[in-house]
């Protein structure tokens, strides 16, 4: 007997993507969806699993759509225009594999674009493409259900009134929108990889998503800087395993059992690095990548190459000049030049302001003061991080620093 | 579907402009308008005179009142606009983004309700 689930598992969402262009709504193409796969439920029991069961749960999910509509419009003139818009031959058809790609991606910049609110945009995508439900998103994002459903419902109705087309945008347009994005992706991953707060500190099913629909934009569109994306979240998952230890607590990079970093992956990553450079266009994501490609591809801590990363980060700033890729700059001389260099740069970050509710500034703080022996004031820079910090797992990593201070 | 274009603008923001591109974006404006008109994509397109001519009437309870000033306070201004026919909202947004005084102000793009097809 096959596994029903199993196959609902891999081809719900495609199904979804591309019965949502063929009927040209979202609404009716989930109900679409359910159709098919009742009838699915059915039917191959008794007949057998279809030879292609993508395209059969297409071709059925149409049928059933169309189906429905023409019994509608029996009572309601105003559905022949649909109708004829459909144009439909009422036989099965297959459905190419690159067509089912192509649908997902169009679904992706659908959901994706620019004219949907933000929070909407990543929502609409953890829902219409990932299928994750709306308790998945609002636990993820901690917010409650009926939020998440609200924003999506009203993201579709924007779609639908609105006419936002279910389109990869033209070359004319294609890097603005990328960006867009490039950007949900970044946030559902991060999501799943350093979870802002709460309890649990990895959703390893949100980053994983995120890579495969990194790999689905790769595969289409030949952007340095998507290749870059892709590269970091690669080598920054590949960390995955060795990031918490037994008892669930975060482990610091320097800290971590190397030999539980995911190898193949880190090769991965760090290729498309070396690719990257190679076509030298760089962009922000591409450098970050560099940066974790760097600590991925060393044998101890201690090894890394610490002059290069923080170079990797002056052109990090250069492009994208924000106060936490600075204080991020800040750990990284430190390594190279010893903790008192990094101090005086995070000092001035300080003095700026802009960071001063942000608890790994003084998290950081703290770790260079511990560093440099001046204990007395790491103790106030870690009681202010523990204070200021969202996250149950980091305060915890937090306090037990705090608690092995020399008294 | 049609699609409504406000063009708005921050009313002190424009008076620091200077004449020298104000002439150039009418100039641009005449063009534009000319390219959506052979296009197909213009349905119609007006400039209003400024907010102080503006006038908001209500009706509350059968009365009619008629106060002095626009229906919003706020710093933005509606100066002018443009109902344009476009396939989708994309092409909608390239056709706002064309509009010269998109680069003073801003363009609200709002679809137009279509109460015929009942498909919504």
């Amino acid at each position: 007997m096959a596994d029903f689930a199993a196959i609902y598992r891999a081809e719900a969402r495609p199904v979804l993507a591309t019965l949502i262009r063929l009927l040209g709504g979202f609404d009716l193409a989930e109900e679409a969806l359910h159709d098919a796969w009742l009838a699915a439920l059915d039917q191959w029991p008794r007949e057998g699993v279809p030879r292609n069961p993508r395209s059969w749960l297409v071709s059925t999910g149409r049928f059933k759509a169309i189906d429905k509509l023409r019994r509608k419009a029996r009572f309601d003139r105003s559905q022949d225009e649909l109708i004829l818009r459909m144009d439909v031959p009422d036989e099965p058809f297959e459905v190419e594999p690159q067509t089912i790609v192509d649908d997902q991606l169009r679904l992706i910049f659908t959901c994706c674009h620019p004219a949907l609110a933000p929070d909407a945009q990543v929502a609409l995508t953890l829902r219409e493409i990932a299928g994750l439900t709306t308790e998945d998103i609002a636990a993820a994002y901690l917010t409650k259900p009926t939020t998440i459903a609200q924003r999506i419902v009203r993201a579709k109705a924007k779609i639908r009134d609105a006419r936002i087309p279910y389109e990869v945008p033209e070359p004319a347009e294609l890097a603005d929108r990328l960006e867009t994005v490039l950007h949900v992706l970044y946030l559902i991953f991060n999501a799943g990889y350093s979870a802002p707060s709460g309890l649990v500190p990895l959703r390893t099913d949100l980053s994983s998503e995120a890579i495969r629909l990194m790999r689905l934009v790769n595969d289409l569109i030949d952007e340095p800087d998507a290749k870059g994306l892709l590269a970091l979240m690669l080598l920054n998952d590949a960390r995955r395993d060795a990031r918490l230890d037994v008892a669930g607590e975060l482990v610091p990079l320097d800290e971590q059992d190397r030999a539980r970093w995911n190898r193949p992956q880190i090769d991965e990553g760090a290729a498309l690095v070396a690719q990257i450079f190679a076509e030298r266009r760089l962009g922000a994501y591409s450098i970050q990548a560099a940066i974790a490609a760097e600590h991925g591809q060393s044998a101890t801590a201690e090894a890394t190459d610490w002059q290069r990363i923080v170079s990797l980060y002056d052109l990090l700033l250069r492009l994208e000049p924000s106060p936490i890729v600075d204080l991020n700059r800040a750990v990284a001389v430190a390594m190279a030049h010893g903790p008192e260099v990094g101090l005086a740069i995070v000092d001035r970050i300080d003095a700026d302001g802009s960071l001063s509710q942000f608890h790994l500034l003084h998290a950081t703080r703290a770790d260079l003061l511990r560093r440099a022996g001046r204990t007395h004031e790491a103790r106030t820079a870690y009681a202010e991080a523990i204070a200021l910090s969202q996250q149950e797992a980091e305060r915890r990593f937090l306090q037990r620093r705090l608690n092995g201070l020399p008294s | 579907m049609r699609y409504l274009c406000l063009v708005c603008f921050d009313g002190n923001e424009l008076n620091t402009i200077d004449a020298e591109t104000w002439k150039q974006c009418q100039v641009d404006s005449a063009a534009y308008d000319e390219k959506l008109l052979r296009s197909g994509h213009m349905v119609h397109a007006e400039a209003l005179q400024s907010i102080e001519t503006a006038t908001t009437v209500r009706v509350r309870n059968g009365k009619l009142s008629a106060t002095d000033g626009p229906f919003a306070e706020t710093k933005e201004q509606v100066a002018g606009f443009i109902l344009i026919e476009a396939a989708d909202l994309n092409e909608a947004i390239r056709i706002a983004g064309g509009i010269p005084l998109a680069r003073i102000g801003s363009v609200e793009v709002r679809p137009v309700m279509d109460f015929k097809s009942g498909l919504g």
